[in-house]
């Protein structure tokens, strides 16, 4: 068993796990944090991405004890003091959700690619999307939820 | 869109209620339920695809740190009143009788099955103790393909089985012979679709409570179909009623396979009984991959008849449908299949012969959509073909078909499969085409074609007739409560198609149009006492129209209750908001929660009003005709002959769904539906070898649509609401993806027609494409 400190969403975890256990599993389980979901627990549908440093990384494909003492970002620490996330409102006004299994995942990934460069271009936009599955939009609407947040006028 | 008339919510883009939850990441999904002293469940599949199971050795697995039981058949058995799952829909036509078990205990049919169940302390101790349950298999030959499967002398799926067919079933109607033998054209083709899965986001799972104090099953299930699981529970488990209540938390997609009952279902509840504890099961992808059903395989060998004006004069063939393993749901996919190959269109004369073979992969039931994707790409090629030998457009000769909208209501000469006739309720089907095709700018396609070179562009068009609403009821209760909020609880089940807003919206509508005010309670056994759940685009429909009902009902009760304690006539008053008041007087009145009150009675006085206390009502507004819904689309596409890549420009689809409830909705619906069928023409392909071993069993391998994929979508509506129900609504969950494999084979076809090449299977891969182009003798034009 392993010691390791998450700091996840500004909060302190210090959790004993396996050496197999998964970040995901880490998140959810011992920190409690189910915003974050399990796609496929083999990195291609991108539900269970979170932030680490500023990174969009698969929870999934990460052990718990790889991101001892780092910064983790997921779903739950996007709104401030009860105001939503730019993007969860935007998300919201363009319908970019159904089900609302894979949003936790794409509202992350989202954060991580405009932070990155808030003058990503559209096809770059695109294609950083594109590392996320969802069944039940069509994409259209997600895409032009961060577009909005990038102050790009509707298509 | 027109909408509804004079509506405050109704037809209105309003916020959906289950957004706050789910954006904040505070859904409730099953995997999210965490109880103390929960256990884990995880099963021993099959790694063959038929073999006889000579030996199940679980003392390692039991011995094995945080193990706390490993269940066989032969463990579960002495707790059931059958060890089979008895869930197929009835029919005649049934040959073979394929209910599976519980858990597989003397053979196992296809990879993936589940053999035993292991339950220990956490998921990870439960996997590494299920790869410890040695079970001996002794391999039996194995049958992959369902047209093989009929041959004289193949493999049987099942050891004991006399063949594998499954059921045979004819669906007729007109002098086909005769007009046949006086057509003009006969167009023949065989066209094979293959299988896909479902691929929700949310794989299954479920939580078993049991409390040992009541001596009661709580059940949270990922499931479209809680009420069915319940029943299946009871009887499985011999449990009264008021012993099981199955309730569906956040469902993150279901898209058909999660209206079947499974295995799991019935064991993962049954351990939590046996172990006195909390049992969870999550399923994960690779499971999904072996064990949720599965749709689509099936080859159709058609005939097209015409008049030399290219009018239909009969359709006929054979449809050899892959059933897969054992009969999870029914007939109901070829049954569907067949059924929607010539709705949009007048035939004259039809028979289709239905073939249903058993083979060793994972049993096929319905998938969005349900078999009609696949008659609408019979149809739709055969109409191209009949076109090209007649000289025609693609646009002409559906134009010279399609049922015109002077002929509606049409009575087709069909039945539904359960014996319902098949009217054609509504719709102007030439119109949505004309729609379609302007949006495409199909006449300017040739300018755009371009010359040759080694991309080539096409315009492909299909139509479709989509059965919604499938009857006969749904129930829902509307309740006005002391505290003013209003509560609506159904058996219809959500998983994302916005079922909380859509029925609140409707209640609103009626009381008050604040949705804040509505609670909306779906897939709770608890909560409603019959449902049928979500399958068959027919929530918005069958519990639409019950708590449209069931609001009507409680207004006039909150305007009489409301008007005696105002004194005024209960045709003064008007609900907004919160408030019962004068029509037209802001200020003043009595609230909603006041109304409740003095509608609840207080012992030993008086009621208000004549209708009896509380302001509630249930209904099960009863409605057995299906609502047809219709549209066209037309795709662009571009297809590179030197890598086989084929990319979608444009997609347009021209649509009828009725009155749109919340056009945002339904366009996501839609879209959702779009990809998908984006998916199931290019990309999706659920591979087997001929041993019948799954050969795409991660989202590496099996490829769903991303962002990148998705072309510019264009999306058209027509109205045309439909007289079944009061709302005149029609479904729409499973529009999208009907008519979009056809479109794309169609566009394909167009844009390599300097190549002479058919498409007559989907998906269509680039080395499916290079095959095509590689196989070709016509020497292309540069």
């Amino acid at each position: 068993m392993h010691d390791v400190t998450l700091c996840l969403n500004g909060d302190v975890h210090r959790i004993r796990v396996e050496a197999r256990r998964t970040l995901l599993d880490a998140i959810r389980e011992d920190c409690g944090a189910t915003g974050t979901h399990a796609g496929c627990e083999h990195g291609v549908c991108g539900a269970c991405t979170v932030l680490l440093d500023g990174e969009p990384v698969r929870s999934c494909l990460m052990f718990a004890v790889q991101a001892d003492g780092r910064e983790l970002r997921t779903v739950e620490g996007l709104a401030k003091d009860g105001v939503l996330h730019k993007l969860q409102q935007s998300f919201i006004d363009h319908h970019a959700l159904q089900c609302g299994y894979c949003t936790p995942g794409f509202l992350m990934l989202a954060a991580g690619l405009i932070e990155a460069d808030p003058d990503l271009s559209d096809a770059a936009l695109i294609d950083g999307l594109s590392a996320n599955l969802c069944r039940c939009t069509g994409y259209a609407n997600i895409v032009a939820a961060v577009r909005a947040v990038l102050g790009r006028a509707p298509s | 869109m027109t909408g509804f008339p004079d509506t405050r919510v109704l037809g209105r883009d309003v916020p959906r209620k289950e957004d706050p939850a789910l954006i904040r990441g505070r859904g409730r999904f099953v995997d999210d339920i965490h109880l103390p002293g929960m256990l884990h469940a995880a099963f021993v599949r099959s790694p063959h695809a038929h073999a006889a199971i000579t030996a199940i050795d679980t003392a390692a697995a039991r011995a094995m740190p945080g193990v706390r039981a490993v269940f066989t058949l032969k463990d579960l058995a002495p707790h059931l009143t059958d060890t089979r799952l008895v869930v197929a829909m009835p029919s005649p036509a049934y040959r073979l009788e394929l209910h599976r078990p519980v858990l597989a205990h003397s053979e196992v049919v296809h990879v993936g099955e589940a053999v035993a169940m292991v339950v220990a302390d956490d998921p990870y101790r439960a996997e590494d103790a299920a790869a410890a349950v040695d079970v001996q298999y002794d391999p039996l030959p194995a049958i992959a393909d369902c047209v093989a499967a009929l041959r004289p002398g193949a493999p049987t799926a099942h050891a004991g089985a006399a063949s594998n067919l499954v059921a045979e079933m004819v669906v007729e109607y007109g002098a086909v012979e005769a007009a046949f033998a006086g057509a003009a054209l006969r167009i023949q083709k065989r066209l094979l679709v293959h299988r896909g899965g479902s691929h929700s986001m949310e794989c299954r799972g479920l939580v078993a409570v049991p409390d040992p104090i009541e001596d009661r099953l709580t059940v949270w299930n990922s499931t479209q179909m809680p009420h069915a699981c319940k029943r299946m529970l009871c009887d499985l488990l011999d449990l009264r009623e008021t012993q099981v209540r199955v309730v569906t938390p956040d469902v993150g997609g279901g898209f058909g396979p999660k209206l079947v009952i499974y295995p799991e279902e019935v064991a993962v509840p049954l351990a939590a009984r046996l172990c006195n504890r909390p049992v969870k099961w999550i399923e994960d992808r690779r499971e999904h991959f072996v064990s949720t059903t599965q749709e689509r395989d099936q080859a159709w060998d058609v005939e097209l008849a015409t008049d030399a004006d290219g009018r239909i004069l009969g359709v006929r063939g054979v449809l050899v449908h892959d059933h897969g393993a054992w009969t999870a749901r029914g007939l109901n996919v070829p049954q569907g299949a067949v059924a929607a190959m010539p709705l949009a269109y007048l035939v004259p004369a039809f028979r289709m012969t239905i073939k249903v073979a058993a083979t060793n992969k994972v049993p096929v039931t319905p998938i969005r959509g349900a078999g009609q994707p696949q008659g609408v790409f019979a149809m739709e090629r055969l109409l191209d073909e009949a076109a090209a030998a007649l000289g025609l457009t693609r646009d002409e000769i559906r134009r010279r078909n399609l049922v015109p909208a002077e002929r509606m209501p049409y009575a087709t000469p069909m039945r539904t499969r359960g014996g319902i006739a098949v009217t054609l309720d509504s719709g102007d089907y030439p119109l949505c085409q004309r729609m379609a095709l302007d949006a495409a700018d199909w006449t300017g396609f040739p300018a755009r074609r371009g010359g040759g070179g080694a991309v080539r562009r096409g315009i492909g068009l299909s139509n479709y007739v989509e059965c919604t609403g499938r009857g006969p009821f749904e129930h829902v209760s509307v309740r006005v409560e002391p505290s003013g909020r209003i509560v609506v609880a159904t058996g219809a089940a959500a998983m994302g198609q916005s079922t909380a807003t859509m029925l609140a919206q409707v209640v609103a509508e009626q009381l008050g149009a604040d949705l804040g005010r509505v609670d909306v309670v779906t897939g709770d056994t608890a909560a409603a006492p019959i449902g049928l759940g979500g399958s068959n685009s027919r929530q918005a429909v069958l519990a639409g129209s019950s708590a449209h009902a069931a609001a009507v009902r409680v207004k006039a009760k909150v305007l009489e209750v409301a008007g005696e304690l105002l004194e005024v006539s209960a045709q003064d008053l008007e609900i907004v908001d919160g408030m019962v008041r004068v029509l037209g007087v802001p200020g003043g009145g009595v609230s909603l929660g006041e109304v409740a009150r003095a509608a609840a009675g207080q012992a030993g006085f008086v009621l208000p009003g004549t209708s009896g206390p509380a302001l509630a009502a249930s209904e099960e507004v009863v409605i057995d005709a299906m609502t047809y819904a219709n549209g066209s689309c037309v795709a662009e596409v571009e297809v590179d002959t030197g890598t086989g890549a084929v990319r979608v420009v444009h997609l347009v689809f021209a649509h009828d769904c009725g009155r749109a409830l919340h056009p945002r909705i339904v366009e996501g619906q839609l879209m959702g539906g779009i990809a998908h069928g984006i998916g199931n023409a290019l990309y999706e392909f659920m591979a087997f070898d001929e041993n019948a071993q799954p050969l795409t069993t991660t989202l590496a391998e099996y490829l769903l649509v991303t962002a990148t994929e998705m072309p510019k979508v264009t999306i058209l509506h027509h109205e045309s609401p439909t007289p079944l129900n009061p709302l005149g609504i029609k479904g729409v969950g499973e529009a999208g993806v009907i008519p979009i494999g056809a479109a794309i084979a169609s566009a394909v076809e167009d844009a390599l027609r300097d190549y002479g090449v058919r498409i007559d299977r989907l998906p269509l891969s680039p080395v499916d494409v290079l095959a095509l182009l590689d196989q070709s003798t016509v020497l292309p034009s540069t």
